[in-house]
């Protein structure tokens, strides 16, 4: 019984993630963004243009996708806008379905992204502990997982 | 390898693991020589922030001897004896550069959930939660520690292992508080909470000059703590009306400075505790901005507000009017540590600061389900627990 009361707390925990990353959406006014699916994906890189693509060439893993690529100076001291999106756009069920066989190619692009700055400014792309795991299976973490995967694929950037 | 492990809500056990490894050319491995309990941790025993999974190492406050480095470590070597900041900042992302330490954008491999979140990328954090880049934590035998040439500072000669374990998390939190609450001299400071970091932060405010600092909580023990290693006034919360007894104490205006160092667990004698504390278990709002509340109230007008006090999401009843019509400001953070590290193992190393009066229990890393028993719940005077995985 005392098992039993601990798992169903733990699931409410793992549900709590759930609720909490979807809480963000109980804000009154958030509307689906109608251009959701061809927006540009930005990010600032600490470094300047010449740096970024010195000689015009893009840097990696970015280079390596199916994207349209822009880039500016950005503003006062903070380095390179760096923008991309895919060059293929899917809509409707299509992105639905790319995106849960994982292979949606913004969430590509986004992590290219963070990639090609993360590379940029530190030489580095950090690894998390998670690779020597130290957890066991449980429920919640299964809704965790989907969560924590899920939520990847959205945010600001 | 030991650790003591989250295993559910309000549920901690020590394990075997597997060690932890160099997975990055710039990470270093750390022998864990004391780790300490943080209020931060029980928001995440409570399960308040929930993104934790059963066998997560938790504990980011520590010190230790690096044992392995990585190829690319320039600064750090095998034997330094270092105090490694809870936050983990790559150095070079213009956050970085900035000194915001705690905003760095390349230290959380994960950074979907507060990005989802928050609508921003916030730095990874040891021991917690996989929101933070799931990260294990430092109440173990060993540690990975990610750009280790900007994260571990070098213990200065002579100084003890107990004074400089809190320039980790507690000691830089304070710190922050103070002075980027606008601590100058001739300020009247109020601090809610007299935990480590209430008392860091009161204690930094007299270093930054402040004319009077009152420190608040209902502990009678942590409050004579207060009023006798950091040298300020204190007020019980239980006892009295706080924003009166302020307004007494300061010739009617308030505190120039408010620092709310409580979080989101925090308590109260009146309604609103059962208020917030309904509304919080049916997840209807996720934090008890209790302390905030008052701050917010008792801020002389055109003062500053600095929450350091963890919180997750959404709050309820926040005094917006208050705010704005009596021109406060309010600012907030995790901790920029490597910002203030370097000036506070000075302090330390002089004597100005001496944080080991904390470590109310020194046990063994076995000791860790007991540690936290006594520390949540204020037991024998539990101010912080110290786990020693070697002793
Ligand atoms: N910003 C950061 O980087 C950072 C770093 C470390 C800790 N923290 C946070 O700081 C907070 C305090 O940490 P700690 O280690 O000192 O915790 P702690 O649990 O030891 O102390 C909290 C204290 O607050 C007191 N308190 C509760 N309700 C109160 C109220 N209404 N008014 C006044 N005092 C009240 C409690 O009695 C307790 O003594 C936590 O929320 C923790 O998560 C933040
Ligand atoms: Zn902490
Ligand atoms: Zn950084």
């Amino acid at each position: 019984m005392k098992r039993l009361v601990a798992g169903a707390a733990a699931l409410a925990a793992g549900l709590g993630v759930a609720r909490w990353a979807a809480s963000r959406g109980r804000m009154p006014g958030a509307v689906k963004d109608p251009l959701e699916s061809s927006r540009w994906l930005g990010i600032t890189i600490n470094r300047p243009p010449d740096e970024v693509a010195p000689g015009g060439r893009l840097p990696e893993p970015l280079s390596r996708m199916d994207a349209e690529v822009r880039m500016n100076r950005a503003p006062g001291d903070r380095g390179t806008e760096v923008y991309a999106r895919p060059r293929a756009q899917r809509a409707g069920a299509d992105a639905v379905l790319a995106r849960l066989r994982g292979e949606d190619p913004r969430t590509e692009i986004r992590t290219a992204l963070r990639e090609t700055k993360s590379l940029l400014e530190t030489g580095d792309v950090l690894r998390s502990d998670e690779e020597i795991g130290t957890t066991r299976p449980t429920m919640p973490g299964k809704v965790l997982d989907m969560a924590l995967g899920r939520a990847a694929e959205g945010g600001r950037l | 390898m030991k650790a003591l492990c989250w295993q559910g809500v309000n549920e901690l056990s020590v394990e075997q693991v597997p060690d932890p490894a160099i997975l990055n050319a710039q990470d270093a491995i750390v022998k864990v020589t004391a780790s300490t309990t943080c209020g931060s941790d029980l928001h995440l025993l409570g399960g308040y922030i929930p993104a934790m999974r059963a066998g997560d190492v938790i504990g980011h406050e520590f010190i230790g001897e690096i044992v392995d480095v990585g190829p690319e470590v320039s600064r750090h070597r095998p034997g330094d004896r270092v105090v490694v900041c809870s936050i983990i900042g790559c150095g070079r992302c213009w956050s970085c550069r900035h000194d915001q330490w705690s905003l760095c954008e390349n230290s959380n491999p994960s950074p979907g959930i507060t990005d989802l979140m928050w609508g921003g990328t916030t730095a990874g954090i040891f021991g917690y939660s996989h929101a933070m880049g799931g990260f294990r934590g430092s109440h173990a035998e060993y540690i990975r520690v990610p750009f280790v040439d900007y994260n571990a500072f070098t213990v200065p000669e002579g100084v003890s292992d107990l004074d400089v374990l809190f320039a980790s998390d507690a000691a830089p939190t304070g710190w922050m508080g103070a002075e980027l609450g606008g601590v100058k001299p001739g300020d009247v400071v109020a601090v809610w909470g007299c935990g480590g970091v209430g008392q860091m932060a009161a204690r930094a405010a007299m270093l930054l000059g402040a004319d009077r600092v009152i420190a608040i909580d209902r502990y009678p023990e942590r409050l004579a703590m207060t009023a006798r290693h950091v040298g300020c006034e204190v007020i019980d919360y239980t006892s009295t009306d706080v924003t009166a007894e302020l307004r007494e104490r300061t010739g009617g205006r308030g505190p120039d400075v408010c620092v709310e160092a409580v979080g989101m667990e925090a308590d109260s004698t009146g309604i609103q505790r059962v208020y917030d504390g309904i509304k919080q278990q049916l997840r209807l709002e996720q934090d008890r901005p209790i302390a905030v509340r008052e701050a917010i109230r008792a801020c002389r007008t055109g003062g500053s507000v600095f929450v350091l006090g963890v919180f997750a999401g959404f709050v309820d009843k926040f005094p917006l009017g208050a705010l704005m019509n009596k021109g406060l400001t309010l600012r907030g953070a995790q901790q920029h540590g490597q910002r203030f590290i370097p000036k506070l193992l000075d302090r330390i190393a002089k004597g100005d600061l001496k944080p080991s009066y904390l470590a109310t229990h020194v046990m063994t890393l076995d000791e860790g389900p007991k540690g936290y028993e006594m520390f949540k719940h204020k037991k024998d005077g539990c101010v912080r627990a110290v786990f020693r995985p070697w002793a």
